[in-house]
């Protein structure tokens, strides 16, 4: 029961910054119907700047906690900025293009990011300096850590804070317009440009911190970090209907769990040898052997055989497409 | 008629080119490993070893067959990936090089040892220690570090007599490498009545290993040990630690580094682990202070083998007084060598006799070498210092 738990506890940690990175590829789909491949290399940017500022700081012997405050708080700015570059270099000449040219260009902005974070921070390893004291509470017979304790909390303050400026605020309001009809939206007055740029700052700015989290949850970061946290992320959004904002956040979630689930429980379940009609054919059972099909190693194919199923089994995803809303 | 004039400039330009490389004349010598990717500071570290000993050999001037000869070393990355891997041999084999140091990885020299194969080229790993690469019957193929099956057994028998572990959990990260010591680690260990759980497994790119150890914290073992890299294994290390995992932790030579402290903060200290050969610490000190002095920094890993490497193959030109791989093959063959770290012959199969192996200990930061293992025998470091030098 414990192991249960700590793999709902771990799952719902790793799905929670799923989440937050997922609400940037839904927000900018929701209102351009873009997949913003480069998203997930604004997460890297974010967890890189905030790894230099946090190791140049350390020596000044601030209390942790102010130092991990500082930052992130230097890596939102520069992300935001990244991603208003991004939207207005790279996507907005190309709004009225074909929808396959942005999508291409966003793969080139990804890899464009990906090689400057090379050149910036190199292709090592860095290790995000362990300076907050990680102290673990026991939840019934579950070790939860201080630093998922925060991560948790973050997360879901973001995510309250983001559906309160999408469904309470006039910028929040004008987001919802333009997603349903630009043109229409325009005519009322929006201005489209700005409310865009706007959306891609707010999920550049969710990334960063989703960055700062992730790196310091692992203690590790690196130029490619974004690719597979992007997929992820991605996954997690059509997995709860992409452009739907609530979606993004129970998609981010469940996988971060199915993840967890699958990698906890994939060994026993395809041990050949827990099976008796077949343990007694296969000669590596003898003697309390093992024959394991697959192993946990195949974590990370999780999240797509859930993309692979969603699309097959219900294409519009758990909460459905905010697309259909323009008809 | 243009084209004509064109081709004839051409061919004016190629024949100075060729009239240039003969004036003087250089020798190739390849080096292979990651120079980018998780393990790059690996890469880079071997490469600086195998430069170290090409710029020595050309300042010490070298005469073969009664010809001045200037070494080159053609660095090459091959991102510790076998596809790049193959690619980068090729390469090599077709710039004409005479032998390789290389390459870093078991899973990128494995598929890249039946090119040079092919080409007949001498190939000296200093660092790959999956069994598999010298038991393919090449002529060509020789390491200068020991094996897994000598590594594996080492720090299994080690972490079997000292901790007395009841359970132990095996984990790799599905390289040839780390699954190779991983068998051979389970292997003495079950040859020892310990209890091995089911292996576990993640990749050489997994930075969550939570789902795994929750899994095998249910199961409770007195030691873990883990066949993979420092990337991967200082995460694991961090996150077992979070958890609560009271267990010993123990790696292979991959995650045998300093780097590990970073990776995993305090949870790194008390960590065992084995590295096949000498410590680096224990290599010559005359390469130590002309490591330090040419590259500014310390060795990190394996460079002392991989500059005996490139050694090895300017020796064994030196003493077949040539440059041809086929004519100096049997010289190294049959190479009796005393380098930075310590004598070198190779028996059948390339591999390095009597190859050392050390085991080591987190200690307020640093790894420590505590114990050196030689043809079966296990003597504490100290001892072996004095019966070293």
């Amino acid at each position: 029961m414990d192991t249960f738990l700590q793999q709902i506890i771990n799952g719902l940690t790793a799905g929670s910054v799923y989440a937050v990175v997922a609400l940037g590829y839904t927000m900018v789909y929701g209102i351009i119907q873009l997949i913003n491949f480069a998203h997930g290399e604004v997460v890297m940017i974010g967890a890189m700047v905030a790894f230099t500022v946090i190791n140049a700081l350390v020596p000044y012997g601030l209390p942790p906690l102010s130092i991990v405050l500082i930052g992130t708080a230097c890596a939102i700015p520069v992300c935001m900025l990244v991603g208003y570059a991004m939207e207005r270099l790279a996507y907005r000449p190309l709004r009225q293009a074909p929808r396959l040219a942005p999508l291409i260009t966003a793969i080139g902005v990804s890899i464009v990011l990906q090689h400057l974070a090379l050149l910036v921070w190199s292709r090592n390893i860095l290790a995000f300096p362990q300076i907050i004291p990680s102290r673990s509470y026991l939840v019934g017979g579950a070790a939860i850590t201080t630093v998922q304790i925060a991560i948790l909390a973050i997360c879901f303050g973001m995510m309250v804070a983001l559906a309160i400026v999408v469904y309470r605020t006039p910028l929040g309001t004008a987001m919802r317009a333009t997603a349903q009809n630009p043109q229409v939206a325009g005519l009322m007055g929006v201005d489209i440009n700005r409310v865009i740029a706007a959306t891609f700052l707010i999920g550049a700015a969710l990334g960063a911190v989703a960055g700062v989290l992730y790196g310091t949850y692992y203690g590790i970061a690196q130029y490619t970090m974004g690719s597979i946290l992007g997929l992820k992320a991605f996954s997690a959004a059509v997995l709860g209907g992409i452009g739907n904002i609530p979606g993004a956040m129970l998609g981010g979630v469940l996988l971060g769990i199915v993840e967890a689930l699958g990698a906890g429980y994939i060994g026993d379940l395809t041990n050949l040898c827990s099976y008796e009609a077949l343990a007694s054919r296969i000669a590596d059972c003898q003697g309390g052997g093992n024959f394991v099909l697959f192993g946990s190693n195949y974590q990370d194919v999780f999240a797509f055989i859930v993309l692979i199923l969603v699309l097959v089994l219900r294409p519009s995803g758990l909460l459905g497409e905010r697309v259909g809303e323009r008809a | 008629m243009k084209n004509t004039r064109l081709a004839a400039t051409l061919l004016a330009a190629a024949v100075a080119l060729i009239g240039c490389s003969k004036e003087s004349p250089s020798v190739k010598i390849g080096h292979v490993g990651p120079l980018t990717g998780g393990i790059a500071h690996l890469g880079k570290d071997n490469e600086n070893g195998a430069r170290l000993a090409v710029e020595e050999a050309n300042n010490g001037g070298i005469k073969i067959n009664g010809k001045d000869v200037k070494f080159t070393l053609v660095a090459e990355d091959d991102q510790a990936d076998p596809k790049v891997g193959t690619t980068v041999a090729q390469k090599l084999v077709d710039a004409k090089v005479v032998g390789v140091v290389g390459h870093l990885n078991s899973g990128t020299s494995i598929p890249a040892s039946p090119i040079y194969n092919q080409a007949g080229i001498p190939v000296i790993s200093g660092s790959a220690t999956n069994p598999k690469l010298t038991e393919q019957g090449f002529k060509n193929q020789f390491r200068v570090v020991g094996r897994d099956d000598q590594q594996g057994p080492a720090i299994a028998s080690y972490l079997a007599t000292e901790k007395k572990p009841k359970v132990v959990a095996v984990i790799d990260d599905a390289t040839a490498y780390g699954e190779g010591i991983a068998n051979e680690v389970e292997k003495t260990l079950k040859a020892a009545n310990v209890k091995v759980l089911p292996r576990e497994k993640g990749t050489d790119k997994t930075t969550d290993w939570k789902a795994v150890l929750t899994k095998l914290r249910g199961e409770n073992p007195d030691a873990v040990f883990y066949g993979g890299m420092d990337a991967t294994g200082g995460p694991l290390l961090k996150q077992g630690r979070e958890l609560g995992m009271k267990a010993v932790f123990s790696f292979g030579d991959g995650a045998c580094t300093e780097k590990m402290k970073e990776l995993a903060g305090d949870a790194a200290e008390g960590l065992l682990c084995s590295q096949a050969g000498i410590p680096v610490q224990a290599a010559s000190k005359k390469f130590l202070d002309a490591y330090k002095k040419r590259f500014n920094q310390d060795p990190i890993l394996y460079s002392p083998f991989t500059y005996d490497a490139a050694n090895l193959l300017i020796e064994a030109m030196k003493k077949a007084d040539s440059t041809d791989p086929k004519t100096y093959l049997p010289a190294l063959q049959r190479i009796s060598y005393d380098g930075a770290t310590g004598h070198i012959q190779f028996d059948d199969k390339g591999d390095r006799k009597d190859a050392e192996m050390t085991i080591f200990t987190m200690k307020g930061g640093k790894i420590e070498p505590i114990a050196v293992i030689k043809s079966g025998k296990t003597l504490p470091y100290e001892e072996f210092l004095k019966t070293a030098k």
